[in-house]
């Protein structure tokens, strides 16, 4: 039975809150039909039975404790700012620690870095060994208190070291690998030869043979334990845990084959005469094969992960240093501290997130971004770790360091995004999870049917039937379809400047039949410039704009601001105006030389009795085109008319063309009157406008698309428009820049370019095809391969497949699945010809 | 009699194969009162492999991997959209969320390290 319950959420204070409300409560099962009120600050909810106090836990996780009458009002929160629970610490610094084994080392530690001068607070985590530290102190001071305390100290390892770590570590198993093949194979590859040849592989009781097979035997049991030992240790773990792997299949495989051949060697009385075969070369050029592919596959998926080893590779190593006298010098990048003044040269990357103090350059964003065009950065704009200055030299503050740079985000939301697994792998999921057991009794139960109803030598055959089912079956192939290729497709994606958040949002990006587009900021550059500038009365353009910009001064209207950006252009000289008067909903007007100038809508000229009949004309232009006109007059006299308009973007239209082409519906939805959007439509080449309606309600919009059976796509700025981008079968929020941290949308386009959409859709069919294409090859693989391992093709052709075959095909499979994925990487999202 | 006796081998093997992977209950799993448990990744199986912990606490998952195999690259919670990327010999928390009472697989990519967490 579920029950309705109303939560008060003081701490709930914007929409970013509410998402988070939800985003706690919609995992939790029995909950249901969650509405949430910001303004009241409530929640209301179904739930199965009467007994809220799951639901007021995960509140109270997500740090939104849900308690009717808690008092203070919480400080108010934006919409990008993160979960409490991924929260990281804006500034300070993290430092590995070694030594310390107890809580009373951990207050030895922290009260030697408190004391060093500048330390706001510091604290040490046992469990990790790590000491957080805020504050103005140098690490080289922090480490020098904590070794003068008798520990070891040093600056935490980031994502580079971490990688580095990791290449070193596969490449030494690469080696292992390597040495191991040759190993397997340099026994095998005689013992083949040997059989291949015509040489005997029967053993003969009481001859010379037995001697000699005998010393084989024990030969290959060296090497299966050297170059296969690691299958056979896992096999046993895994099965002690009641687990079984693709080692399991190995080691019951190789090892059944070699004791087998022990039995005809050392006993073999106990197998008819016809049977008496051994099987050596098998096990061992099984073991050699199952290690090539291996090694194979490790060099092929570290290729795989270039999209990560890329951006970590944008990473500056040091920085230069301004100290407070002037004096510079370069440190490591792991000594650079939030509020540090850093100075970056001509041709330099940024080596973190900061504040432009002096100086202005243009800086190339393209490698976060994807946006071709360098941006030009004077004191106060931002700059982003890892984009490179082009010109000027620059003196900046760090306001971000290590991983809270936004490039450190980039690659950790990366790295996430591309553990996930789309639906479309959940199939293969269920598969091989429990494939090797199956594997295993499709094995005996081949053996046996061999050895009770097959053609002598029944036992030989019936071995060999088990032996080359356990090989070839590859559990690999099925497991590695999927993320392998959602690997790629997401960091391909990244390369574009496209953040793909979710497998999910991959797969549904690739199904999607309809294109929702915000207009302001999507469609349009979101910021109105003047267009049309007419003077009446005698009055000149410049005057006319002048006077504009005079009476705007004061104004935070958009339309002011582009006013006043247009007089700036021009370099106008600033009139004197006095008296403002600002009518809400009509204009301003001031004093100027004796008398009353206005800036306004029509509506208010007309109020005014002021005739604007002279304008007629270029007023209508100015509208067709979706413009604004704003009308200026002195006392009772029409005297300019300036047209200012948010113009559409200019790749939109050809942008637009794209998602036709595609055979995608685009529709376009906005607050503004009808005909201002139908123009902006009109100018972008789409057909659909759904006008005039309330920010609230474009996310009504989208469930109506969506209820119609679309698969719906929304495109907007992800902070205005976060209902929306939540209630669409993937959000795409679009001209993020470096602000990544928008929740709302499955995907984000770090560039303002509406290609960027298109670009998404195309990797996303790409990489959805491809998992396509290796889980219908890894699943035929196995269900071909199977059979006719256990020998169904026998009645027919009279031929057995061989164990080494298996062993062979078994490790190509899974190069096979990697190498196909990594095709991905070659993949153009948007084709030379296509670009406008 | 070989024939019977090999027959009864294979037959007991099967057996085997389906009580040990797939009807076998643990009793014995490992404890998480104090809301951490850690997790060694090696030779192809998470030690321990079944996590008992109580409903209604956070819980993090210490995990150590020291297989280099790409295959221990990825730990992936089923049901919680936890996937995350392991270094190499160094701990790695994952935090978990309050869940409700149930089992929560966790596995490899390609499951074949698997585990399985009891929230009670």
């Amino acid at each position: 039975m579920s029950t309705q319950i109303r939560l008060i959420i003081p701490a709930m204070t914007c929409a970013g809150c509410a998402r988070k409300v939800r985003a706690a409560l919609e995992p939790l099962a029995g909950v249901s039909e969650i509405a949430i009120d910001t303004a009241a600050k409530t929640v209301d909810l179904n739930i199965d039975g009467e007994d809220p106090t799951a639901v007021m836990m995960a509140l109270e996780q997500a740090g939104y404790p849900a308690e009717a009458d808690s008092g203070t009002a919480p400080e108010a929160c934006r919409m990008n700012d993160p979960l409490p629970s991924d929260h990281l610490p804006v500034d300070g610094m993290r430092l590995a620690i070694t030594g310390a084994t107890c809580a009373s080392c951990v207050r030895s530690i922290e009260t030697a870095l408190s004391s060093v001068p500048g330390v706001e607070q510091a604290s040490m985590n046992l469990a990790d060994h790590s000491a957080y530290v805020q504050g103005a102190a140098k690490p080289e001071q922090l480490i020098a208190a904590i070794e003068a305390v008798g520990y070891g100290a040093s600056v935490a390892a980031d994502d580079d070291s971490l990688e580095q770590e990791r290449e070193r570590s596969e490449q030494k198993l690469y080696r292992r690998l390597i040495r191991d093949t040759w190993l397997a194979l340099g026994l095998g590859a005689p013992l083949m030869a040997w059989m291949l040849f015509g040489g005997s592989m029967m053993v003969h009781a009481g001859g010379i043979s037995q001697l000699v097979w005998l010393l084989v035997g024990l030969l290959t049991l060296a090497v299966l334990l050297v170059a296969g030992g690691h299958f056979f240790v896992g096999a046993w773990k895994a099965a002690v845990h009641h687990n079984a792997n693709m080692d399991t299949l190995i080691a019951i495989g190789t090892g059944t084959a070699w004791l087998y051949s022990m039995v005809a060697v050392l006993a073999p009385g106990l197998l008819p005469e016809q049977a008496r075969h051994v099987y050596f070369e098998a096990s061992v050029m099984i073991v050699g094969f199952i290690n090539m592919g291996l090694a194979l596959e490790l060099r092929a998926r570290g290729r795989s992960g270039q999209a990560i080893k890329r951006l970590l590779g944008l990473r500056a190593t040091t920085a230069r240093r301004v100290e407070d006298d002037g004096s510079e010098e370069d440190v490591d990048i792991a000594l650079v501290m939030t509020g540090m003044r850093l100075r970056v040269r001509p041709g330099e990357k940024i080596a973190v997130d900061g504040v432009v103090e002096s100086g202005s350059t243009l800086v190339d964003e393209s490698m976060l971004t994807g946006e071709p065009m360098p941006l030009s950065k004077q004191a106060g704009d931002m700059l982003s770790a890892g984009t490179i200055n082009q010109q000027g030299s620059l003196v900046y503050r760090a306001t971000r360091v290590g991983k809270d740079t936004a490039l450190a985000q980039i690659i950790a939301l990366v790295k996430k995004a591309q553990g996930s697994r789309p639906p479309i792998g959940r199939l293969a999921d269920q598969v091989s999870a429990v494939f090797v057991p199956v594997v295993m009794l499709v094995a005996i139960g081949a053996a046996l049917v061999w050895f009770n109803v097959g053609p002598e030598p029944r036992a030989s055959y019936a071995m060999v039937a088990l032996t080359t089912v356990l090989i070839i079956a590859c559990p690999c192939a099925l497991g590695l379809a999927t993320p392998m290729s959602v690997m790629v497709g997401v960091g391909k994606a990244a390369e574009s400047g496209i953040l793909i958040r979710q497998g999910a949002a991959l797969q549904t990006a690739s199904e999607l039949t309809t294109i929702v587009l915000d207009k302001t900021g999507t469609v349009t550059q979101g910021k109105p410039s003047v267009t049309e500038l007419f003077g009446y009365a005698d009055w000149s353009r410049d005057r006319v704009l002048a006077l504009a910009a005079a009476l705007e001064n004061a104004s935070e209207h958009p339309l002011a601001f582009a006013v006043l950006e247009a007089a700036k252009e021009r370099s106008l000289a600033a009139l004197d105006v006095s008296d403002f008067i600002a009518e809400n909903g009509k204009g301003v007007q001031a004093n100027y030389q004796g008398g009353v100038a206005r800036i306004g809508n029509l509506r208010w000229l007309a109020d005014l009795g002021i005739d604007a009949d002279a304008a007629t004309a270029d007023v209508a232009g100015i509208t067709e085109q979706a413009g604004t006109p704003l009308f200026l007059t002195m006392d009772k006299t029409l005297i300019g008319v300036i047209g200012v308009r948010d113009q559409i973007k200019p790749d939109a239209r050809s942008a637009v063309a794209r998602m036709h082409a595609r055979g995608l519906k685009v529709v376009m939805i906005t607050g503004d009157v009808r005909s201002t959007a139908e123009a902006i439509a009109k100018q972008a080449g789409i057909e659909e406008v759904i006008a005039e309606v309330l920010p609230a309600d474009k996310a009504l919009h989208v469930r109506g698309l969506r209820d119609k059976g679309e698969r719906v796509a929304m495109v907007g700025d992800g902070i205005n428009d976060a209902p929306a981008l939540a209630e669409a079968d993937v959000g795409f929020a679009i001209g993020t820049g470096t602000d990544v941290a928008i929740e709302s949308a499955g995907i984000t386009l770090m560039g303002g370019s509406l290609h960027g959409v298109v670009d998404a859709i195309a990797v996303s069919s790409a990489t959805v095809r491809n998992i396509r294409q290796n889980l219908v090859g890894a699943f035929l693989y196995n269900v071909l391969g199977i059979p006719v391992a256990a020998g169904l093709l026998y009645p027919l052709t009279g031929m057995m497949f061989s164990p080494v075959i298996a062993g062979l095909a078994m490790s190509l499979s899974s190069v096979t699945v990697v190498s196909n994925a990594n095709r991905l990487r070659f993949f153009q999202a948007r084709p030379a010809k296509e670009v406008v | 009699m070989t024939n019977v006796l090999v027959n009864a081998a294979g037959l007991a093997a099967m057996m085997m194969i389906v009580w040990w992977f797939w009807l076998w209950k643990p009793s014995n799993a490992a404890n998480t009162k104090a809301g951490v448990i850690d997790i060694r990744v090696a030779n192809g199986t998470y030690s321990p492999a079944l996590i008992d912990s109580p409903a209604g606490q956070p819980l993090t998952l210490r995990v150590l991997r020291e297989d280099a195999s790409p295959c221990a690259e990825y730990l992936i919670v089923d049901g919680l959209g936890v996937n995350e990327a392991l270094p190499i010999d160094r701990r790695h928390d994952i935090e978990l969320p309050v869940m409700q009472p149930g089992e929560y697989r966790f596995h490899c990519q390609m499951n074949m390290y698997q585990g399985v967490l009891r929230i009670r």
